[in-house]
């Protein structure tokens, strides 16, 4: 008691210097430095994604003009419409193509590139990942002139041997295959970027136990490689999903979503309908409908991810 | 240190000029004493005339006393049109805004009105065509301004030789630089023939079957030569006609003579059709020919660009305006306005289609016998016709008599071509109708 009649701001210095320490113990966290230091990242992905996927939301729920509230008239408009369903399937057709063949051919290759001599392996993985290094846009383009209609160079290529002319970009078939084509093209070099990171984390004494047991390759692949590499498969599966399936600029730029709307996705049909027909809340609808879809791809895979984890 | 000491009188004369100039300000005309104006106008690709569009807003505003900043946007990737939706969302950006064909509808809430511009310019410049009604008009109010600025007719540009050669027609006889079109014979029926001789010579006609522009502005003509309109200027749906069977027979018949890869054509495909030599006609402004004078002159030496074919309701050519838009947020109407009426002057338009090579069109009537389309050469005349100096066609834009906003929708989601497509494929007439049909009743949401 004396001390405090002597001492009367004692109180307060006492609450104050709590009140420092505890600031200084929360900066000497671990999580809140890491939360500082992740807070940059944070207000770009609320600026730049969090709040246009709101406003997104809020458009899709205006009619035509924006002027009324609609609540889910323009999903129920859109699930009325032949086409809307036609981009569904094409879109999921696209994604799910486009991925296997991504994910098959960068397994394939990471497999010839772990097994190139360390010294070669660095011009290999440079020459192969030029693909996806190449803004899309700019090799779609060459792309288009080796398909295009009236001079492609594949048809003159594929003439000297008496075939074709093919329609590349023109029939519905040749189009679609085109499209995906590209596709694998540009994505295939970052599944087998990740692939050879994976494959280069296996330890070898495992093939050499299987190799004890008398494993043939396939066993090999099969019991070793690919249990090992399971996680790292379903999230390259997974990030290249949603990516393929918001796919624009290929397909823009190669066949604009013709022959008669037969490769249209979703990127390019809400372009078409929100910015060339002026109608953006049909457009957001049409742009939305992936997040359903990814959304759900996205829990099975990460479900499995983490139950494996826990197994572990 | 010393310090100057202030005394009472210096303090008061300060006081006293300082206040003086702070009241006279406002009325002492600065370098920008008319505030500042931003502009965005379309990227021409022609070369150069960037820099005449330049030189003439500098000009007015180094009259008036504005500061102006010109951004010229391109049309590449459709990139004007992202930005003409993300200001009209943002309700911030240039003050004027060059927007095409069907985008002053489909702002037409967020457009200042702009009848007391173009009053006077029509009454100085003679009357604007149907189709500039058309697009820049709202019940009576004046959305846009036309500006010819990217203007353009897309009619047909025949090979001369080619034609004569195969057709056993001749495009200059037909459409004579310096005089009337004599095409009295220029019909659908003689085109569909003329196609088809071309195409057994090996030089087919190139028109598209695509979804883009120049595909559809083509369809939409000839639907149009036919009277077949897809949705009425009521907004009620009129697929199921005669009119509109008698197109489609026509286009399937037109198919088998193109090139067969035409369902994949772009903009840019009939460009190249032209320049590489391999068809006798394509649909397309001057642009195509322009390229050809750069790179294969022996190609455009035999240009000749002309009026398109009569059908059994008329003659029709595609023609798609640029307008200026003046935003109703802008903050500085006056200004804007007033360049409205200074780069809409004769001779400002005139300077202007000069510097695109008279691939720009003015919509005036007193407009459209400028001397560079008498000059253009090679062969001397070869735009003579390219501007419809004698009105002998009517101007128009596919999907038109339609509302605006329903026609929007006919067009770029290109249901003339899809509909030639199809039916052409091996569709029945009825279903093709049928799929047209429910097409444009998704078109009517308001």
């Amino acid at each position: 008691m004396v001390d405090v009649t002597l001492q009367p701001n004692r109180v307060g210095t006492t609450h104050a210097a709590r009140r420092r320490n505890g600031l200084r113990n929360a900066l000497g966290r671990k999580s809140t430095v890491a939360f500082l230091m992740a807070l940059p990242l944070i207000i770009l992905i609320g600026v730049l994604v969090v709040y246009p996927a709101f406003y997104a939301l809020h458009l899709a729920t205006l009619n035509k003009s924006m002027s009324k509230f609609v609540g889910f008239g323009n999903f129920e408009f859109l699930f009325k419409r032949e086409i809307f369903w036609m981009v569904v399937r094409q879109s999921c057709l696209f994604a799910i193509s486009a991925v296997i063949f991504k994910a098959l051919i960068g397994f394939i290759v990471a497999h010839f590139v772990h097994n190139v001599p360390a010294k070669k392996q660095r011009k290999w993985r440079g020459m192969l990942l030029v693909p996806w290094v190449i803004p899309p846009a700019m090799s779609t383009l060459a792309w288009l002139w080796l398909f295009d209609p009236s001079y492609s160079a594949f048809n003159y290529t594929l003439g000297l041997f008496g075939i074709g002319p093919i329609s590349w970009l023109g029939e519905i078939g040749w189009a679609r295959f085109s499209v995906i084509l590209v596709n694998v093209w540009y994505g295939a070099p970052f599944f087998m970027i990740m692939y050879l990171a994976a494959l280069k984390s296996v330890p070898e004494q495992l093939y050499e136990a299987a190799a004890i047991d008398g494993a043939n390759w396939w066993q090999r692949i099969w019991y070793v490689t690919l249990p090992m590499m399971r996680n790292i498969i379903a999230i390259t599966t997974l990030f290249s999903l949603i990516v393929t399936f918001a796919n624009f600029d290929i397909t823009r730029i190669l066949t604009n979503g013709g022959p008669l709307d037969h490769t249209h996705l979703f990127a390019t049909w809400a372009f078409r309908v929100g910015i060339e027909s002026s109608d953006i809340p049909l457009g957001a609808s049409v742009s939305l409908f992936m997040f359903p879809i990814l959304a759900i791809a996205a829990v099975f895979i990460l479900r499995d991810i983490s139950k494996r984890g826990n197994e572990a | 240190m010393s310090r100057k000491k202030l005394s009472r009188r210096q303090f008061v004369a300060a006081t006293a000029l300082s206040s003086a100039a702070l009241i006279t300000a406002p009325y002492v005309r600065g370098a920008y004493a008319a505030g500042k104006l931003s502009i965005g106008f379309w990227d021409h690709w022609v070369p150069g005339a960037n820099d005449t569009s330049k030189a003439v807003v500098m000009e007015w505003a180094e009259k008036e006393k504005v500061d102006v900043q010109i951004d010229y946007i391109t049309s590449q990737g459709d990139k004007n049109l992202v930005t003409i939706a993300a200001e009209a969302q943002a309700k911030t950006g240039h003050d004027l805004f060059s927007m095409p064909t069907w985008w002053p509808h489909a702002n037409s809430e967020q457009l200042e009105p702009l009848n007391d511009v173009m009053e006077p310019l029509i009454k100085q410049n003679g009357e604007v065509n149907g189709t500039v009604k058309y697009l820049g008009q709202l019940d009576g109010k004046w959305l846009a301004v036309p500006n010819c600025l990217g203007s353009q007719i897309k009619g047909p540009c025949s090979r001369i030789d080619l034609m004569k050669q195969y057709a056993n027609i001749d495009v200059q006889e037909m459409y004579p630089a310096g005089g009337p079109p004599k095409a009295d014979n220029w019909t659908l029926d003689t085109f569909l023939k003329a196609a088809e001789a071309c195409h057994k010579g090996g030089f087919p006609f190139g028109i598209g079957l695509g979804l883009t522009s120049d595909n559809v502005d083509t369809a939409g003509a000839i639907f149009q030569s036919f009277g077949a309109q897809l949705v009425d200027a009521k907004g009620d749906i009129s697929v199921k006609t005669d009119a509109v069977r008698q197109a489609l027979e026509f286009y399937k018949k037109l198919i088998a003579f193109l090139p067969p890869d035409v369902a994949a054509w772009d903009d840019a495909s009939n460009n190249k059709w032209l320049v590489s030599g391999k068809g006798a006609m394509i649909m397309n402004p001057p642009s195509a020919w322009a390229v050809a004078k750069r790179d294969a002159p022996q190609i455009a030496a035999q240009c000749w660009t002309h009026g398109f074919p009569a059908g059994p309701k008329g003659r029709f050519a595609p023609y798609l305006p640029y307008f200026l838009t003046l935003w109703s947020f802008s903050k500085n109407k006056e200004a804007a306005k007033s360049l409205l009426t200074y780069i809409s002057q004769p001779a400002q338009i005139e300077r202007l289609v000069n510097a695109s090579g008279g691939y720009d069109l003015p919509a005036f009537a007193n407009l459209t016998t400028l001397k560079v389309w008498q000059e253009q050469e090679p062969p001397k005349g070869t735009l003579y016709h390219y501007p419809n100096p004698y009105n002998h066609q009517t101007l128009s834009i596919a999907a038109s008599p339609a509302p605006p906003k329903i026609a929007q929708q006919i067009y770029f989601q290109a249901t003339l071509t899809k509909m030639c497509l199809k039916y052409y494929q091996g569709e029945t007439m009825e279903n093709t109708l049928a799929w047209a049909e429910g097409e444009c009743e998704g078109f009517m949401r308001s």
